[in-house]
Order: structure tokens, then C-alpha cells, then sequence
């Protein structure tokens, strides 16, 4: 006989841990568009985000969206570690924020903004 | 047969680390989107399932090695600024591209892209990789976290594309140059 939906839902894992690291990818990329946007706008935040010279604001600009991912991932993976959540608006909003991430780091449309 | 130092680090950068990774996404794509599938009776083979999952995490490593052996090694002689009174531009890709008004756009659109948009690969290609090592044939009964992990890996590719375009472009109209000569073989 074959499992119902439900039986076969209980034997899953929790997606808690799954979705944490879906949602933590899908700020870090937005996080890089946003914060490069933020230092081409502004010059002093360019400055600030120089960590590297012979590498310029770029070296600060992708270790600040990596610490952004991760310090997220480990947030919400504390948050959700044994849960099941709702995957699909988790997806969904992950999605947004890594659409979000690529067209603010298209310098046609962020030189709109 | 000389090549630079500069070049032969470009050179494995782009098609050495950055190609591998272009030619490793469309496997794992089909092997996600075929295997996970919800519904699918075949079974999921324990050897097929370590195989992805090695697949994925040696996917991580190169996408990882990739961009920062960009944006460390290679991004700074790009962006070296010339001395004063300097004219001859071979040297200074990002200088002579924008010295030129049919080239300028290579910068300011081209490299101000990829350098941008190469860093969602690694986090991208992370993930995937970590949901994968986590659930495994699980996936096949998440739909909705198998769609994540499929879309991102898809999206990692584009990105990938996008940035080894642009570096192929990029190389093309201002080669990065310089360091010492390493000899390959002798002419006639």
C-alpha cells in the first residue's frame, strides 16, 4: 500500500534548516546589488568599503554581502533549526531577493535609480 | 611562445576555474530537475546521490576559488591607475578602455557587471550545495525546496555566463599584461 501525503510528510526531515539557507542565499545576493548600489552612489561609504586598495571598494562591497549571507543563514537556521515553515512565501521572497540582487548590480537600471 | 605571468593567471581564472564551473552547471541541472522530480518512482541510487552531492560541493569550491582569484589576483592589475605621463595604455586595461570612447562601454557596463554579479555564484552555488548535503532524496517530496535549489543553481549559471562573457570580452579589448615572460616552446 502507498504512504498517504501526510504519512509521507511526517517521515520528512524539518525544511526549517533547507529554508534558512534559501532565504539567507536570497538576502546575501540582494545584499551585494543593494550594497554595491549604496557605494556607487555615495563616496564616502566607496571610501569606507576600500579594505583592499589594489582591489578598491569591490573587496569591502563582496566581504560585507558575504557576512551579510552568513550572519543570516546563522540566524535563521538557530530560528528554524527543528521547524517545518512555510516553504513556499520563504521561496517565493528568496526568489524576489535574488532578482533583486542582479538588476541593482546591472549598472544600466542602477544608474536609474 | 611567451606568455605573461598576468596572463597565464588570467588564463586560469577564466578558463580554467570559471569554465569548469560553466561546464559542471548543465549536469547538475539535469540531474536535479530529473532524479528530484516529485513523482518520480526510480528509485535514488546511494552512489548516484554522493556522486551529486561531491558534484555540487566541488561546484562550491570552484565557484569560491573563481571569484576570489577575480577580485584579488586579477581585478587590481585591471584597475592599476598609469603614472603621470603615461601614454602607452597596454598596461592599464580599465585606463585604455576608457580612453576610448568605442570602448569605454566594456568598463563602465561590462566589468562594473560582472564584477558585481559574479559574487551571487558562490552564494548560490553554496546553498544548493548545503540543502542538498542536508536533504538529499528528501528533495523529491519538498517540491517547493527542490525549485529553490534547481532555480538558484540555474541562476548561478546565468551569472557565470554573464561574467565569463565579459572577461572574455573584456581580455579581448584590453588584455591584462605584465609580470615576467614564462617561455612555452620555441618558433621557426
Amino acid at each position: 500500500m502507498m504512504p498517504g501525503k501526510n504519512e509521507v510528510a511526517a517521515r520528512l526531515p524539518p525544511n526549517g534548516p533547507g529554508a534558512a539557507a534559501v532565504l539567507a542565499a536570497g538576502i546575501g545576493c540582494c545584499a551585494m546589488g543593494v550594497i554595491s548600489l549604496a557605494a556607487d552612489k555615495a563616496r564616502p561609504l566607496a571610501i569606507l568599503l576600500n579594505v583592499y586598495s589594489p582591489s578598491g571598494p569591490l573587496s569591502g562591497v563582496s566581504t560585507l554581502a558575504v557576512f551579510t549571507w552568513l550572519a543570516s543563514w546563522a540566524l535563521l537556521h538557530y530560528f528554524w533549526r527543528g521547524r517545518n515553515v512555510d516553504l513556499r512565501r520563504i521561496v517565493t521572497v528568496s526568489f524576489a531577493l535574488l532578482a533583486a540582487g542582479i538588476l541593482l548590480t546591472f549598472p544600466p537600471f542602477a544608474d536609474l535609480l | 611562445m611567451e606568455m605573461t605571468a598576468r596572463e597565464l593567471w588570467t588564463l586560469v581564472h577564466g578558463m580554467g576555474f570559471g569554465a569548469l564551473y560553466l561546464m559542471a552547471c548543465p549536469a547538475a541541472i539535469v540531474e536535479l530537475y530529473r532524479r528530484y522530480k516529485p513523482g518520480t518512482l526510480h528509485p535514488i541510487e546511494i552512489a548516484d546521490e554522493t556522486f551529486l552531492g561531491r558534484w555540487l560541493l566541488v561546484m562550491a569550491v570552484l565557484a569560491w576559488i573563481t571569484v576570489l582569484t577575480g577580485t584579488y589576483v586579477i581585478y587590481p592589475w585591471y584597475r592599476a591607475l598609469p603614472p603621470a605621463g603615461v601614454h602607452v595604455l597596454n598596461g592599464f586595461p580599465q585606463a585604455l578602455l576608457k580612453s576610448y570612447r568605442a570602448t569605454i562601454g566594456w568598463h563602465s557596463i561590462g566589468m562594473e557587471w560582472k564584477e558585481h554579479v559574479a559574487w551571487i555564484v558562490p552564494i548560490a552555488i553554496t546553498m544548493a550545495s548545503a540543502v542538498f548535503h542536508r536533504h538529499g532524496r528528501s528533495l523529491r517530496g519538498q517540491p517547493y525546496l527542490r525549485s529553490a535549489v534547481l532555480g538558484f543553481v540555474l541562476v548561478s549559471f546565468a551569472c557565470a555566463g554573464i561574467a565569463g562573457f565579459f572577461g572574455a570580452q573584456l581580455n579581448k579589448h584590453a588584455p591584462v599584461q605584465g609580470g615576467s615572460s614564462l617561455h612555452i616552446a620555441g618558433g621557426r
